[in-house]
Order: C-alpha cells, then sequence, then structure tokens
C-alpha cells in the first residue's frame, strides 16, 4: 500500500531554530560584515535583505582528516586516460591550486569566506544594537507595513477566481433577452411537434419541413447567441490603497573639508540612516537631498557626498543657505515635511556662526519639522568638552538656537551609541 | 499498446498513482525487487531546502551547524549555482521519499523508480543496512533526540549543550563501531531504557509537559570503577576505536544529560555508516533500477516519446563522468561506475565475451542477470563490490589509471592503465579508495591514565604513513579535552 502526502502545506521555517542559533554562533563576524556592508550601500537601503559574506572563524566544523601532501604515499584511480602508460611521470601542481582548494571546501575547512542572504530585520538587529536602541524602538522601526487592499468597483479583465458571478449572469441574461436567444424549452417544444406532426403527416409534407427548416435556424441562433458571452464576464477588483501620508524631505548636511575623516563619515552616515529609517516609518515617501560644504555648498550624490573629499575653508552657512535654496525651488511645505540633519566637527569660519543662527532662527526653523545637529567629535575632546557649556564657536551659537526652538537638538558624539539619544524626542512615543 | 500513463508535463495526484502502480508492477514482477511499503511526500523548495540541512532526515535536534548549511545551500540554490535535488529518501520502515512539487511528471516518475524501489531496495536487503541501522525504528528515536536536546537547552542553557554537540560533532567520524556490532546493552540497561521509552511514549499524549524526559533525571554518577552496563567489566577494555562511546562511558567529568547527547551522536554516526560505505552501490543501484523500468514502461507504451526524451537528457547528466583534467572533475562519479559497472554485468550475464569468461567464470553467460545483481547488491559494499566486479571493459570505457603518490616526490607515477598488465592493479587500487579503514584515519584510544594526572592518550596509525592534517587535528583536539576533561595526547605511529 502506497501513501502520497501532500506536504507542501506544512509549516514553513522548520529550520529558523537552526537559523537563529546560526546567527547567534556566528555574531562577530556577522556583525564585522554587516558593518562593512553597510559602509558601502546608501543611506536609503539600509533596511533592505542583502548578502553578508563572513569569515568562517567561529563557524568551523573540524574533524580529523588526513594530510596526505605532508608526508607518507597514496595511490588513487583518475578517469579518462588520454596517453600516459604505465611508469609515466606527472608533475604535481604546485602546492595551493586547483585540485587542493576543491578537496578543502567539500570537507566543509578551509573555506576562508562564506556568503548567505540575511533578512531586513536580523540587518537592523545588528545595526542598532551598535546604537544602543531601545526595544521598543526597534521593533517599530523593524516592522514591515502592511498594504490594503480595498474594492474598487468591477472590471471586464482580471483573474478567474475573481469573477462576480451575480454581475456576469446578469449581463448574461439581459443580452440573451436582447438578442432574442431561444431557450431550451422552445427548441424541445418543436422538436416534438415535428415529430408529432411527422407521424400524422408524414415525412415530406410541407408544414413538417418548414418546421424542420425553423428548428435548424433556431439551433444556429442559439449558437451564436452563446448563453454567456466573454463580453458578459466581470471581475470584482481591488486596489492597493495607500496610507495617508504625506511625503517628507529629509536634508543631509556634512561638512566636507579635511579635518572630516573617515571615522567621522562613518558616524555621520549612521546619523543619517537612523533619521531616515525613522522618516520611512512616518512617511510614504521620503526624498533625500545631500548638501556637502567647505567654504562653499553643493547638492552632490551619495557617492559623492560621502567619499569625495574636497579641500578648502568650512563656512557652514553657506550650507544652510543651500538648504534653503533648494527647499523654495522643490519642496513647498504646504506638499512637504521638511527634516534637517547636519554633522559637522564643530569648526567654522570665525564670524560664520553669527549668519547660521540669524538663518535658521528667521528662514529655517519655522519651516523644518526637526533639525537636528551632531557635532563629532573625538573620544579625547569628548572628555574636555564634558560641559555643554563650553566649545567652539558653531556650538554657542546653536544652543542659543536649541534653547529657543524645541524642535533643534544639538549633540555631541564620538560613538555610534551616542547617537541615539539624539533623537529621543523624535521616538518618543507619540500620543495617538 | 496500451496508451501512455500521461501526455501532460504536469503531474497531479491521480497520473502519480497510476504512475506509480505501473512501476511497482515492473518492479515487483520483473525485476523481483524486495522493498519496503513506500511512503510518498510531496514537498516545495523551501522544504527540501529544510531536508537537505538537516542531513536528510525529517527530524532532527536544533543545531547552528544546520542552520549554516541552509545559509549555505539556500545562497546557492538563488544564485543558480545548484539545481536541488530531484528527491531525497530515507531508510526507514516505510521508505519515505520526498518528491519536489516542481518536477515534471517524466522527472516524478524517474524519482519514484528510482528512490521509492532502487533506494529501498537497497536498503531493505544490504547486509551493512540489515545489520547496523535499525529502520523500524530511526523516526521514533529522531524524534526522542530532538526533544531530548530541546529539553536540555531548556534546562542547561543553550550554550552547554551547544557545546557538547559542537565537541561531539567534531568527532563523529571516530562515533562508529567499524569492526564489531555495537555492544549488547546489559539487562539493567535494557531495562533502564524500556523504562525511558515508555516515559517518552506517555509525553506524547500526556497534557503536562515534562520538561526534561526520563534518561537526564540523574542516574547515580558512573565512576570508571563502578560501570554497571554494557560491556565493560571493571575497567575499559583498550584500545577502543570508538572514541565516543570511550567517553561517554568513561570521561570523569561529563553528566549524564551530557553522556545521552554523546550517545545520540554516535547512534546517528552509526545509522550514517553504512551510507558511507555504499555510495557507489547505492546509487548505481537506484539509477540502474529507474534506468530499467523507465525503458519498459517505454517498451510497454506506457510512456510518451517526449517523456523518455527528457528521461534520457536527465539520466545522462546523472552519470555523466568528466575525465580528470577537465574543470568540472570533482572525484569519481558515484552514479557513473555504479550505473556502469552493473549495466556491465548484465551485459557480461547476457552475452559475455571470450575475456568476460575468463575474468568472471562464476556468471558469464548465465541466463539471468537478476540474481547476480540482486546477489551483489545484498552481499557487498563498494570496496567489495569494485574488487569483485570491475570488469577489464568498463575499465577501458572509462579509461581508468591508477597512480601513485610519494608526498615528498616531485611527480606522480602511473602505476597501472587499463591494459592487459594493467586491470587487477587499477581495479584493487580503485577498491581501496572506497575502503573506510584507509580513508578514514585509523585513530584509537590506548589508554587513560586513571589514578594520576588524568591524561587520555589516542593513537593514530598512520596508514603508509599519511598523518594527520595538523591544523584541524589542532581544531579537534580542543574537543577530545572538554569531553574527557583532562589532558589529552595524540601519538601518530607508523603503521606496524
Amino acid at each position: 500500500m502506497t501513501y502520497f502526502i501532500d506536504r507542501r502545506l506544512n509549516p514553513k521555517g522548520k529550520s529558523l531554530a537552526n537559523r537563529q542559533r546560526f546567527l547567534r554562533r556566528a555574531r562577530a563576524q556577522i556583525r564585522e560584515a554587516v558593518q562593512k556592508n553597510l559602509k558601502d550601500s546608501g543611506v536609503a537601503d539600509i533596511a533592505k535583505d542583502r548578502k553578508i559574506r563572513i569569515s568562517t572563524q567561529g563557524t568551523r566544523e573540524p574533524r580529523f582528516r588526513l594530510d596526505p601532501k605532508k608526508a607518507g604515499a597514496r595511490d588513487f584511480v583518475l578517469p579518462g586516460n588520454k596517453n600516459y602508460i604505465a611508469g609515466d611521470q606527472i608533475k604535481k601542481p604546485p602546492q595551493g591550486e586547483g585540485g587542493r582548494g576543491k578537496e578543502a571546501s567539500s570537507s566543509g575547512e578551509g573555506e576562508d569566506d562564506f556568503e548567505f542572504t540575511m533578512r531586513q530585520d536580523e540587518i537592523l538587529d545588528i545595526f542598532f544594537e551598535d546604537l544602543e536602541l531601545p526595544n521598543l524602538v526597534r521593533t517599530t522601526l523593524a516592522e514591515v507595513q502592511s498594504q490594503h487592499w480595498r474594492r474598487a468597483g468591477f472590471s471586464t479583465s482580471g483573474a478567474p477566481n475573481q469573477i462576480n458571478l451575480v454581475r456576469t449572469m446578469r449581463n448574461s441574461f439581459g443580452r440573451r433577452l436582447a438578442l432574442k436567444r431561444p431557450s431550451l424549452a422552445d427548441v424541445k417544444a418543436l422538436e416534438e411537434e415535428i415529430v408529432i406532426l411527422e407521424e400524422e403527416l408524414g415525412k415530406d409534407n410541407p408544414r413538417v419541413l418548414e418546421l424542420k427548416v425553423t428548428l435548424e435556424k433556431i439551433n444556429a441562433k442559439r449558437k451564436w447567441v452563446a448563453y454567456i458571452d466573454p463580453l458578459d464576464v466581470r471581475f470584482n477588483t481591488f486596489v492597493e490603497q495607500p496610507e495617508p501620508t504625506s511625503q517628507a524631505v529629509m536634508f543631509c548636511l556634512m561638512d566636507v573639508s579635511g579635518s572630516m575623516g573617515e571615522r567621522e563619515k562613518d558616524l555621520a552616515k549612521r546619523f543619517f540612516v537612523l533619521l531616515h529609517l525613522f522618516l520611512k516609518r512616518r512617511y510614504k515617501k521620503v526624498d533625500i537631498v545631500f548638501i556637502r560644504h567647505t567654504h562653499d555648498a553643493q547638492e552632490v550624490d551619495e557617492q559623492t557626498f560621502f567619499y569625495s573629499r574636497q579641500s578648502g575653508g568650512t563656512i557652514v552657512s553657506t550650507a544652510l543657505e543651500k538648504m534653503l535654496e533648494i527647499q523654495r525651488e522643490r519642496y513647498t511645505t504646504s506638499d512637504w515635511n521638511i527634516y534637517a540633519a547636519q554633522a559637522s566637527d564643530g569648526y567654522t569660519q570665525s564670524g560664520d556662526a553669527k549668519r547660521c543662527v540669524e538663518l535658521l532662527e528667521s528662514e529655517l526653523m519655522p519651516i523644518c519639522q526637526y533639525y537636528a545637529y551632531i557635532e563629532i567629535l573625538d573620544e579625547r575632546e569628548m572628555e574636555v568638552f564634558s560641559n555643554d557649556e563650553a566649545g567652539a564657536e558653531l556650538w554657542r551659537a546653536y544652543r542659543g538656537v536649541a534653547e529657543e526652538w524645541k524642535n533643534f537638538v544639538t549633540k555631541r558624539i564620538a560613538k555610534p551609541a551616542d547617537i541615539f539619544p539624539v533623537f529621543h524626542e523624535l521616538f518618543k512615543k507619540q500620543d495617538a | 499498446m496500451t496508451s501512455p500513463l500521461f501526455t501532460e508535463a504536469e503531474w497531479n495526484f491521480q497520473s502519480l498513482d497510476r504512475v506509480f502502480k505501473a512501476i511497482e508492477d515492473i518492479a515487483i514482477n520483473e525485476l523481483q525487487l524486495n522493498v519496503y511499503p513506500n511512503q510518498v511526500e510531496i514537498i516545495s523548495t523551501e522544504q527540501m531546502l529544510d531536508a537537505y540541512s538537516a542531513l536528510g532526515m525529517p527530524l532532527m535536534y536544533h543545531h547552528w551547524s544546520f542552520g549554516k548549511l541552509f545559509a549555505r545551500e539556500e545562497g546557492l540554490y538563488r544564485a543558480g549555482h545548484i539545481g536541488l535535488a530531484y528527491e531525497m529518501v530515507i531508510n526507514s520502515n516505510p521508505c519515505i521519499s520526498y518528491l519536489l512539487e516542481e518536477n515534471s511528471m517524466t522527472m516524478q516518475t524517474i524519482v519514484l523508480a528510482h528512490a521509492a524501489f532502487g533506494h529501498n531496495h537497497f536498503f531493505k536487503n544490504n547486509y551493512l543496512f540489515q545489520q547496523w541501522t535499525n529502520a523500524e525504528s530511526i523516526l521514533e528515536y529522531l524524534a526522542f533526540a530532538k526533544r531530548y536536546v530541546s529539553a536540555c537547552e531548556e534546562r542547561y542553557g543553550h550554550q552547554d549543550v551547544e557545546a557538547i554537540l559542537d565537541s561531539a560533532h567534531a568527532l563523529m567520524d571516530q562515533g562508529v563501531f567499524r569492526y564489531r556490532r555495537p555492544p549488547r546493552p546489559s539487562r539493567a540497561r535494557v531495562i533502564e531504557k524500556q523504562r525511558r521509552r515508555e516515559e517518552h511514549a506517555e509525553e506524547d499524549y500526556s497534557e503536562l509537559w515534562r520538561t526534561l524526559p526520563a534518561g537526564a533525571e540523574p542516574p547515580p554518577p558512573k565512576r570508571i570503577w563502578d560501570i554497571d552496563e554494557d560491556d565493560f567489566g571493571d575497567a575499559p577494555k583498550l584500545p577502543e576505536e570508538n572514541v565516543l562511546y570511550f567517553l561517554e562511558k568513561n570521561s570523569p567529568t561529563l553528566k549524564s544529560w551530557q553522556r545521552e547527547i554523546l550517545r545520540i551522536v554516535r547512534h546517528l554516526a552509526q545509522y550514517f555508516y553504512p551510507q558511507r560505505q555504499t555510495k557507489v552501490m547505492n546509487e548505481g543501484c537506484a539509477t540502474f533500477v529507474h534506468h530499467t523500468i523507465l525503458n519498459m514502461m517505454y517498451d510497454r507504451g506506457l510512456l510518451t516519446e517526449g517523456s523518455i526524451l527528457e528521461f534520457l537528457a536527465s539520466h545522462t547528466a546523472v552519470v555523466f563522468q568528466p575525465n580528470f583534467d577537465d574543470p568540472r572533475f570533482s572525484g569519481v562519479n558515484p552514479y557513473a561506475l555504479g550505473f556502469a559497472m552493473m549495466q556491465d554485468i548484465k551485459r557480461i550475464c547476457e552475452k559475455p565475451t571470450d575475456e568476460d569468461r575468463l575474468w568472471f567464470p562464476s556468471f558469464a553467460g548465465s541466463a539471468d542477470w537478476r540474481p547476480v545483481l540482486k546477489d551483489a547488491w545484498a552481499n557487498y559494499r563498494d570496496e567489495s563490490f569494485v574488487e569483485q566486479f570491475l570488469s577489464p571493459k568498463v575499465m577501458r570505457d572509462l579509461r581508468l589509471f591508477a597512480l601513485a603518490d610519494q608526498a615528498d616526490a616531485p611527480a606522480l607515477t602511473v602505476s597501472a592503465i587499463h591494459n592487459e598488465g594493467g586491470y587487477r592493479r587499477v581495479r584493487s587500487t580503485l577498491a581501496r579508495q572506497y575502503d573506510v579503514g584507509v580513508i578514514d584515519p585509523n585513530i584509537q584510544v590506548t589508554s587513560a591514565n586513571l589514578r594520576g594526572d588524568r591524561k587520555l592518550y589516542l593513537m593514530h596509525r598512520m596508514h603508509r604513513g599519511v598523518p594527520l592534517h595538523v591544523q584541524t587535528k589542532d581544531m579537534v583536539l580542543p574537543h577530545l579535552e572538554r569531553l574527557w576533561g583532562y589532558d589529552v595526547v595524540i601519538e601518530e605511529v607508523a603503521e606496524t
């Protein structure tokens, strides 16, 4: 006796527990790889599934095996001899080439890297761990938005399982009435009449023949006026209903003068990424504008923003002017929520801080939902400036702005964990 | 002429059933196969990947290495580097075969013939499987193992359980009895086992979920001088080839749940051991069976020409043997070798040449090839099968040649080729290549200093002077020490 069992509907994710164990096991390697990976990807692309390549350090599964390359002797057989005869000498391939690599990887050892795909929530988990986000925030950010389908009337095309029978039959009935489709009962009645008449009057009676012609006509008509015509068919339609949210634009401002090194840019990037993640949760559409500045500001693409260097002095106000210009041109306040994030090492030309404050207070703060400024220091400086009062000209000036505007935040950071508190206000539980 | 069983590429349960009955008819009545009852399961791609990563078993305890395997396979599969196996079959009674839902109807036909009859017959009849594995109870045992491991995780923490499993896995190859049956449990142990199994069975319907299966409640700690069971008297019998077994019974530091986990891993290793020794025969048998059955079905008009062409394309891909200098070469293909040898046995029975009569006097020209093949399937493993049945013709067809490799020599020497003077040498060299006694390092526990510093001594007898790979040896050693609890020394000595 044989049983066919359909297992396809069994619960999925049988190996999820194994995956979690694996991720936990390879935590250190994965974190390293994710960080590196995030460095190379765009601000808006962080929260996506991605391939991760990790070293197998920590997830090796060693077994005893033999090493015939080192010493001793062995014999083996190969297929596909061409012209060797017994006694021939074949030079060995140099070490660490060809066959060796294959041998090693098939036994599960000696592999250097290992590639696999990580899901969005797993990536965010690792990313946030560095930022020390509270769990509450993590879950709200990692949540994937559900889609809303809404009925949208009927249409003439669609999937067969969405056929609307009532509508279809109503159309079909109307059409049959209009085209006077003979019913099955009509046909039956006529046929019976012919049979009776044939018996009474004989086969060749003209009345019988006439009726037969009519029957033929009726049958033909039934054929061309179909019971259900493709014209009749109606389908239920559904459309995706977007959430009634508006759009937001995020301005990323960064000082790219020589004093901003690799570390500073990396911190700034994390800062931008976090704000972007937050905005993406709240708004359907989020635009990002990158403005870099030295002594003069430009709008650039992301690649240039993070990776190209420029020399020159530092005039922060040029970036603010640029932002204002772009906002006026493309992002009207009636249609866009405006967010700004600025990263700098705190230096600006003397006298420029005053100009910045003017711009902020008179022009920018009234239109911005939120403005976050971070000053990136190194750990040593962090200790020197442990007091918020102390600081360079720009810092002191911005402190003044922060006191006046509730949606303006300033913060000094030196490591990833410092970033989250900047957004504390933003991530506070919203009153519904 | 009968009409074909199916004409559509898509499968459905009716056509599967029709095909299964037709295959069964041929397999039982024509080939006279002797099989376990079949249970065929249709699964999706993801489930196939799941099964892959659980060593092909439907149930398995949790461990990160399976997650790693899954992640790797999934990555390769999604990138299109590997296709999935079309089928997977489990040595159990009833014999469970998995069919992938994406297969075409022709593929399902091949797979049914291949797995549900070819592998099934081999599992049921080969002496290794009969002697060493227990098809009746493997699934039950795996269910127990899974539950036991997760109960331990809950009670003793993930990390501790993971550590023990890591160490046990590292020694899995040294966890089998190669030359004798696993020792008979003593009477006390039989009773204990029975009690545990009963309690385990009770759990299946008990509402109260006991956190721990009975085996884990600490029986009085076993000390080496008062082992109450199994075959050790007052002192361990040494040398001992089954390192896991030795540690399970004699480690001075392991707790009873850790011993039980070692036992689980050891049982698994033993269960898979016959499969490692019969790759060529097992795949050869299944391939030969599906090839024969599908051709017969075609001859009877049960398959369309389209199907038979699809079958031939896939069959040819399976038994393809790249040459040694081909970039695709990765060793001798067990499907190719096994299938070629079995086809050749059939040929020797039906149309022997003079050469065949000389080489295989016992069956050359015997009218019926079935008993010859069935005898081979039942009573040989890869090594002895090659040694006994590899014919000069197959050696010529595959153009096999033997090489001698001396580690310190700059070149390999061709020691024999497929000619009159070389057949025997090529054949026994190839046979040796499948001898697990040669390809696995020969490691034994030789002594344990129980009263003094508690050092454990292992010995690797180097076959023809081939030493252990140093890096992996250094990685496995800490695992041994973790299980033993004290220092462990591995000595490598030349074979005497």
